[in-house]
């Protein structure tokens, strides 16, 4: 692998290609209303939570052009969210099975 | 070939990420707050969900994405060195932040008339879980609004920067930072959106 300090080395994301993740998460925002209005009871929150999972990943992918960085920056992330899922989890634990 | 000055752009941008992983746990915790209450009051929250405008949440969402995408570009257009597109770029980015906070001061100002606020005699009336969920947004929601005046701010510097040139092809890390702040800011609303807004 090529030293990733030169600017030469990173990768340029295509207008069309930022174009069509702007389009598709206009689109998802547009499901997700939707979904929820004709789905009444709290089970839409995990299918309003699915559509929000999918369309943080496309921002971070990317328009955050995390597709394109190295292992260091996609494991920090991982272990990031990691934490989060692990509070929040062992918390429900306790909450749930009080 | 002239010698610029030693720039670590791999540990810039790796600082700015570990910066915004510290944001992640900080809104993950006002959700994690937020889950834990919606699991205690369910109907209450539901019923507060209905006193939320939809309309003004989804073009919020829709602003937000918008402004997203035109960071976005303008990385792009600062690495190809098209420096005037950047820049109306960038301008574009900071317009969505200041819509998107004109919005939220339309918001804020009905539910305030509405008797809607921490602590008004309305909510101290009405049952727990719904003054629970309306302290719960203003917080939440109040604390993502000063991230999007700050990304403003930031993004606004960034724009005068490439304008004098300081930001340039060979050096846009800041650019590049600033866009992912920004990113983050969009990134939080994705989630506030859902949670706060289709309750219905």
């Amino acid at each position: 692998m090529t030293e990733g300090n030169s600017e030469h080395a990173t990768h340029i994301i295509s207008y069309g290609k930022l174009a069509s993740v702007w389009l598709a998460l206009l689109f998802l925002t547009w499901l997700t209303v939707r979904v929820a209005r004709h789905n009444v009871g709290i089970g839409h929150v995990w299918g309003s939570l699915t559509i929000a999972v999918v369309k943080a990943g496309l921002v971070i992918a990317f328009f955050m052009h995390m597709k394109y960085e190295g292992r260091l920056l996609r494991c920090l992330l991982f272990f990031a969210l990691s934490v989060l899922a692990i509070f929040i989890g062992f918390t429900f634990f306790d909450v749930l099975y009080r | 070939m002239s010698g610029p000055p030693h720039k670590d752009y791999a540990g810039a941008k790796l600082g700015m990420w570990i910066f915004l992983f510290t944001e992640l746990l900080l809104f993950g915790g006002l959700f994690l707050l937020y889950a834990v209450y919606l699991t205690r009051y369910p109907r209450e929250f539901t019923a507060a969900g209905r006193e939320m405008h939809l309309v003004l949440g989804t073009l919020n969402t829709a602003i937000l994405i918008t402004g997203s995408y035109f960071a976005a570009m303008a990385v792009t257009a600062i690495q190809r060195d098209e420096r005037r597109r950047a820049v109306g770029l960038m301008e574009g980015a900071v317009l969505t932040a200041a819509v998107f906070l004109f919005n939220k001061y339309l918001e804020w100002s009905a539910e305030i008339g509405h008797g809607i606020y921490p602590d008004s005699p309305r909510l101290v009336a009405g049952p727990p879980g719904e003054s629970v969920f309306f302290s719960l947004y203003y917080l939440t929601v109040g604390l993502h609004g000063l991230h999007v005046l700050i990304g403003g701010t930031f993004l606004t510097v960034v724009a005068i920067r490439v304008q004098r040139g300081t930001i340039h092809a060979g050096n846009y890390v800041l650019l590049e930072n600033g866009a992912l702040y920004w990113h983050l800011v969009d990134l939080i609303w994705i989630f506030i959106f859902p949670l706060y807004y289709l309750i219905l």
